[in-house]
């Protein structure tokens, strides 16, 4: 929880992902939306800024031996850049899908992460013009048909040779993207986390504000979230 | 420098309360302030029966404030009791349980077996929800359901019995009367005022219940001005809350006539506000010569 000002005005802390860790910093990624992230890009260099955190439970991947799927996005990009590089070693799989070229975004830096996203935009400037789950859900049936894959699908194919119910996935983005994943996830019986929004007034879990739903009654995006198992949210 | 203060029968070692609802059950908080320093914890509303609470979105900004409907969620008293008391037991503070009912037998009920348990030291009642058993009015808006209510707890227990007035009413000092006469030991003053936003895109409400309730310091100059009125009209002390930020809002409110006060939304701004208010108290009273701070209860002169 970030307050991109001191004062009342804007009155609440913003949440934001860790973007990236630098020794004992960290960055965070964000797109101007409103008032406060508009401030938030005029503050500059060696402006203080009081931030709570890091709060919440991230994606749980120290164990898994599974082929990993991460699924960015617009923004969505920041965090699972985060763990893009801290997973780099298992050679994740990225499906990344901005609104245009220009909104694509760290396309160097996963680059030297050696991670070669499979992208998608809504105007067609970059990549596939689709959304982005439909071209997983491309890819996925493909593979596990194990017909020849269209380009740009081809290039993953050596890097998964596993069987498509050995995935799992970890997708952030906006709601519709994650509502879709989780039909798909289903759909191919895959495990996978997400990493959802929601209005927060503390972060800490004290005011109930930021609740999901899921198969156990409401549950707390900033406490017991953001990332929940995909199949036990609940979509309204 | 003594910063005591007292509820009836209870003695506060400062001031400075949570308010219900903006501080969990406590134990959220433990990692940012030091819980013992506080003059008292109140905790979440709770109700007999858990309750999931309202659809999300279930808060907005608001221009120096915020609208909330959470609906009440909470997880009943009787896991309150065995999961979230004994940790508020082993703190050195007062514990205020807050709890709303559906019904007035719901409220008696409530009551009943929070006073049957070690480790509560007063007992809130949020007022300001629907009485279901008279078609959805809101129990602290009507001075005869008021009355009966109070009345009604009163009877079914022994702590000190606070009433958490509505400010959505035409005069609050009448309800404070109410609520005094029906047996209150104390009144707290405000809970949060009705509003509403709207989405002039979506041309929908900004919240999935429509309306919400407004709190932050937005609503202090109407609080003040309700601690104040309420003062003139009843004897027993005064808890004075609504968008409370720092020290000099505190006070503001203790020479309107507040006892003492409680800080809500301001947590969300800085997690340590209570204790920042606390210290600043503190500053002020050096700084004045201020050596009770009862001196300072209801000074304002107008
Ligand atoms: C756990 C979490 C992580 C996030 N990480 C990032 C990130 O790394 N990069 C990024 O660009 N954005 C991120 N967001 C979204 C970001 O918090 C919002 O874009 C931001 O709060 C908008 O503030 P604003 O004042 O500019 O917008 P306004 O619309 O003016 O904000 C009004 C109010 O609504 C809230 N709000 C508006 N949109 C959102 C939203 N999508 N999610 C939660 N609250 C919202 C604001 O916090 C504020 O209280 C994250 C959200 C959550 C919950
Ligand atoms: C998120 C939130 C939840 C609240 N929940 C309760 C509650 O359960 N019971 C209650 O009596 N008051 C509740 N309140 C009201 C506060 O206790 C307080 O009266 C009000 O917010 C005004 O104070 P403030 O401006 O300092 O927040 C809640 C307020 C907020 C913001
Ligand atoms: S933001 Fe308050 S509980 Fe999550």
């Amino acid at each position: 929880m970030l307050a991109v000002n001191s004062g009342i005005d804007p009155l609440l802390k913003r949440p934001f992902s860790i973007h990236r860790r630098l020794g004992g910093d960290f960055q965070i990624l964000y797109r101007v939306t409103g008032k406060g992230t508009a401030i938030l890009s005029k503050r500059c260099l060696g402006d203080i800024l009081e931030v709570v955190g890091p709060l919440g439970k991230g994606f749980p991947v120290k164990t898994t031996r599974d082929k990993i799927i991460l699924v960015a996005g617009g923004v969505g990009i920041a965090p699972i850049f985060a763990l893009a590089e801290e997973i780099k070693m298992k050679k994740p799989l990225l499906f990344y899908g901005a609104r245009t070229k220009d909104e694509a975004l760290c396309l160097n830096e996963l680059k030297s992460l050696g991670i070669k996203p499979v992208i998608s935009t809504d105007d067609g400037s970059l990549g596939a013009k689709d959304n982005i789950v439909n071209v997983l859900k491309d890819f996925l049936s493909h593979n596990s048909v194990g017909a020849r894959l269209p380009r740009p699908y081809s290039q993953l194919l050596t890097l998964n040779p596993s069987p498509v119910t050995r995935h799992v996935i970890y997708a952030c983005g906006p709601e519709p993207m994650l509502r879709a994943l989780s039909l798909l996830a289903k759909e191919y019986n895959l495990k996978g986390y997400i990493a959802l929004e929601q209005n927060m007034a503390c972060g800490i879990g004290a005011c109930l504000g930021c609740v999901v739903k899921t198969k156990e009654g409401y549950k707390r995006v900033c406490k017991e979230g953001p990332v929940f198992p995909i199949e036990e949210v609940v979509w309204e | 420098m003594n910063l005591s203060v007292n509820l009836g029968r209870l003695k506060l070692k400062n001031p400075v309360m949570t308010a219900s609802g903006t501080f969990g059950y406590g134990d959220e908080y433990s990692e940012f302030v030091d819980l013992d320093k506080l003059g008292a914890i109140v905790v979440k509303g709770l109700s007999l029966h858990p309750k999931q609470g309202n659809p999300v979105p279930r808060i907005v900004e608001t221009p120096a404030g915020m609208l909330n409907a959470i609906g009440l969620q909470n997880i009943g008293v009787d896991k309150f009791i065995s999961e979230k008391l004994p940790f508020l037991r082993k703190l050195d503070t007062k514990v205020i349980v807050n709890f709303f009912g559906d019904t007035v037998n719901e409220y008696v009920k409530t009551a009943e077996k929070l006073s049957s348990v070690k480790g509560i030291h007063a007992l809130e009642m949020n007022i300001s929800c629907p009485n279901k058993q008279v078609g959805w009015i809101i129990f602290g808006t009507d001075p005869r359901v008021t009355y009966k209510v109070v009345k009604a707890v009163r009877k079914a227990t022994g702590l000190t019995l606070i009433v958490k007035l509505s400010p959505n009413v035409t005069d609050i000092s009448l309800m404070a009367k109410v609520a005094e006469d029906a047996g209150a030991d104390a009144i707290s003053v405000i809970n949060t005022l009705t509003g509403m936003a709207i989405d002039i895109k979506k041309k929908r409400p900004k919240l999935a219940n429509i309306t919400g309730g407004l709190s932050g310091p937005a609503v202090k100059p109407v609080a003040v001005r309700m601690v104040w009125e309420c003062h003139k009209v009843v004897r027993i002390p005064i808890i004075g809350m609504g968008g409370i930020t720092s020290a000099e809002d505190a006070i503001e409110f203790i020479l309107a006539g507040a006892s003492a006060v409680a800080v809500g939304t301001a947590n969300f701004i800085n997690p340590k506000a209570t204790i920042d208010i606390i210290e600043g108290i503190k500053s002020f009273m050096s700084a004045e010569g201020i050596k009770s701070l009862k001196e300072l209860i209801g000074a304002v002169r107008c």
